[in-house]
């Protein structure tokens, strides 16, 4: 730790891994109900279990890229944080306006579209939290030393974040207008600007882990957010397919979509390319586990099997099944969990000064989580394939084909199991 | 070999290029397709009350329409046709959760207004031009 201000970043990771903890207790709520378990529907039926799963999702990764902004940027730039109480000031009320939010969700108050189900009162407190966050990252800026590609990837990242939350917040009386717009938050933030958060963090990783030359590495971060944009802006189109616009995004979000995979291969590559390079050996093994496995978990959850159902032909199919869920959780553990657990990983013994390169709980939570994780995907998708096959080729009821699929609910729970356990060893080692 | 400069000005220039290409080809959609495939005439008061309702429950939290929501229960964009009004009627205002085969249905014990309105919103997204979708099962005699 170089600059005084940086410990702020402390407590913002300890709200994410708080938020995780509850995320997870939410998930496993789901996955006994979809077992046929629904003991809790009158207090916590399903639609709430959902919301408050997947926004948690959101705060806590939101949380961890706020934390590793006032810890990247102060270094980068070369200055302290402009404004440290402001920062913890942002943390407390982001942590008001979220526990709000989650409870609202248990008395039926919020909106019903997914994954933007903050009601709009509560969603301009969120607007002037983002503010608040935003202008201390960029006056701090303006006022470092140095203004490095690292930290302008990171910074114009998470500008346009906070920009592409707006489309969310129209109201519209017509359905597809409603989709077609939710999908200028959903789609461009994680197949858009959160790559440029995840690679100006991962380019700040590599450089301190691998000690590869900045220019070299911070070249090919403008190539892979350079073919995030080019294959994501249009790639829009694969959620465009069947909603009620017209058949030109077949064709375009068909193409550009299957483009998409190429800055995830792009990163995977990097990474990889980068470590073999360095000739610095940082001791941090542990940071340096989750951060090969970021880049290479991400391509296989968001480029492998996001192309698995990207083509039109298979999402007529497939679209709004389990298949989709299946995708759902690999791309957003490979690319946003592991981005978070990777800068945790190295920045906490640098902020607590403990040494805590590795151990043996660090690996071990390393594997159970990753391993828990992939064996969630495969049921998700062994579950996924059966439904789309069943209702959508064979024409059985969904209800009947629900009860068939039951059994892979039960690998779900035992392989989230394993997932948690790792989960929870990281949080014990790193807290 | 790219050098840095080259780099960065691939990331502009390609990001500029294909945004506003997709500006464009958004504009198109919801100018031209959306009003005709959506049948924007009949997006009458009713229909929006519905929609309101639908929201503000989080139908979508246990369901999809247009494919999109929560796996746990039925798509719903052609429900209309394919139960009829009695039958979703029924569901809605029903005092006890509808659960056909054990799995339950928030009981939402709505008015028969509120039901009637729910219904012309699912009437309404049913007549919805969707590319095809929901696909016809091959194997169904
Ligand atoms: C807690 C989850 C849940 C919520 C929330 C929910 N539903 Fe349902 N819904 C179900 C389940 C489960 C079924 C029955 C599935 C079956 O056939 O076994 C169902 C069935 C239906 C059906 C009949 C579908 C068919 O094909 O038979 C309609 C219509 C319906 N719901 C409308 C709604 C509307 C409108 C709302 C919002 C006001 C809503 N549901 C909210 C779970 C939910
Ligand atoms: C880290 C990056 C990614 C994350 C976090 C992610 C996550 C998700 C999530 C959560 C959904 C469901 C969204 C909703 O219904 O509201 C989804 C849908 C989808 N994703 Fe991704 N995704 C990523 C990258 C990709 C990529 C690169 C592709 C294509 C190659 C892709 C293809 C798709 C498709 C086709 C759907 C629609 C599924 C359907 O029709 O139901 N995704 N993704
Ligand atoms: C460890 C325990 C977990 C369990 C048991 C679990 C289970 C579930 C279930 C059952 C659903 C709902 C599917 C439906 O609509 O029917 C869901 C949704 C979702 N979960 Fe999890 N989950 C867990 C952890 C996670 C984690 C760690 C992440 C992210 C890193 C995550 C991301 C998501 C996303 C993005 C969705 C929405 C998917 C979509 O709409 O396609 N979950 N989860
Ligand atoms: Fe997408």
């Amino acid at each position: 730790m170089k600059y005084k201000s940086q410990k702020v970043a402390y407590w913002f990771f300890a709200f994410s891994m708080l938020l995780l903890v509850l995320q997870i207790i939410y998930g496993f709520i789901m996955g006994f109900a979809h077992m046929g378990y629904d003991g809790l529907h009158n207090i916590i039926p399903f639609n709430t279990a959902r919301a408050v799963h997947t926004n948690l999702l959101v705060v806590w990764l939101l949380s961890g890229f706020m934390g590793a902004a006032y810890y990247i940027i102060p270094e980068e730039a070369e200055v302290e944080l402009v404004n440290v109480k402001l920062a913890y000031i942002q943390l407390i009320t982001l942590a008001l306006v979220g526990v709000t939010a989650i409870i609202g969700y248990h008395f039926n108050y919020w909106e019903g579209r997914k994954f933007l189900e903050i009601p709009r009162p509560l969603d301009w407190l969120v607007v002037a939290n983002v503010l608040t966050f935003l202008g201390i990252i960029l006056v701090t800026l303006y006022k470092g030393k140095k203004r490095t590609t690292t930290a302008m990837v990171l910074t114009m990242g998470l500008v346009f974040a906070a920009l592409l939350y707006l489309p969310g917040m129209i109201w519209f009386d017509n359905q597809t207008m409603d989709s077609f717009f939710r999908w200028w938050v959903v789609h461009l933030w994680v197949e858009g600007v959160w790559e440029l958060i995840m690679g100006g963090i991962l380019a700040f990783l590599l450089i301190k882990i691998t000690g590869v030359d900045r220019e070299v590495i911070e070249k090919w971060l403008y190539v892979i957010v350079g073919l995030t944009f080019i294959s994501g802006i249009l790639g829009t189109g694969h959620h465009y397919y069947y909603i009620g616009v017209g058949k030109v995004w077949l064709i375009v979000g068909g193409i550009f979509s299957a483009l998409e995979p190429l800055a995830f291969l792009a990163m995977a590559l990097f990474a990889i390319a980068m470590y073999r390079k360095g000739e610095k050996k940082h001791p941090n093994k542990i940071a340096l586990s989750w951060t090969l496995g970021t880049a290479i978990v991400s391509f296989v959850g968001a480029g492998l099997l996001g192309l698995a159902h990207t083509l039109p032909q298979v999402n007529m199919y497939t679209h709004g099944t389990l298949v989709t869920a299946m995708h759902g959780h690999l791309a957003f553990w490979g690319a946003y969990g592991m981005i978070v657990f990777s800068f945790i990983s190295y920045a906490l013994p640098n902020l607590t000064g403990r040494n805590l390169f590795d151990s043996n709980t660090g690996q071990l939570a390393f594997w159970l989580s990753n391993i828990g994780m992939l064996g969630m995907t495969v049921a998700f998708g062994v579950a996924g394939v059966a439904q789309v096959y069943l209702e959508r080729k064979v024409g059985i009821e969904f209800g009947e084909v629900q009860k068939e699929i039951e059994v892979h609910f039960l690998v779900l729970v035992i392989c989230a199991t394993m997932f948690a356990t790792g989960v929870s060893l990281f949080i014990y080692e790193f807290k | 070999m790219l050098s840095k400069s080259q780099a960065k000005v691939f990331f502009l220039g390609g990001t500029i290029v294909t945004f506003i290409i997709f500006l464009g080809l958004s504009w198109h959609s919801l100018s031209s397709e959306v009003p005709k495939r959506t049948h924007e005439e009949n997006l009458s008061a009713k229909v929006i009350r519905g929609k309101v309702l639908w929201e503000k429950n989080n139908c979508m939290g246990c369901h999809t329409i247009l494919g999109e929501g929560a796996y746990y229960a039925p798509e719903l964009t052609k429900v209309y046709e394919r139960r009829g009004e009695g039958y979703i009627t029924a569901v809605l205002t029903t005092k006890a959760p509808w659960q056909p085969r054990g799995r339950k249905m928030v009981a939402y014990g709505f008015s028969a207004t509120d039901a009637a309105d729910l219904i012309g919103f699912l009437k309404w997204i049913g007549e919805t031009d969707l590319n095809g979708f929901p696909p016809k099962p091959a194997y169904k005699k």
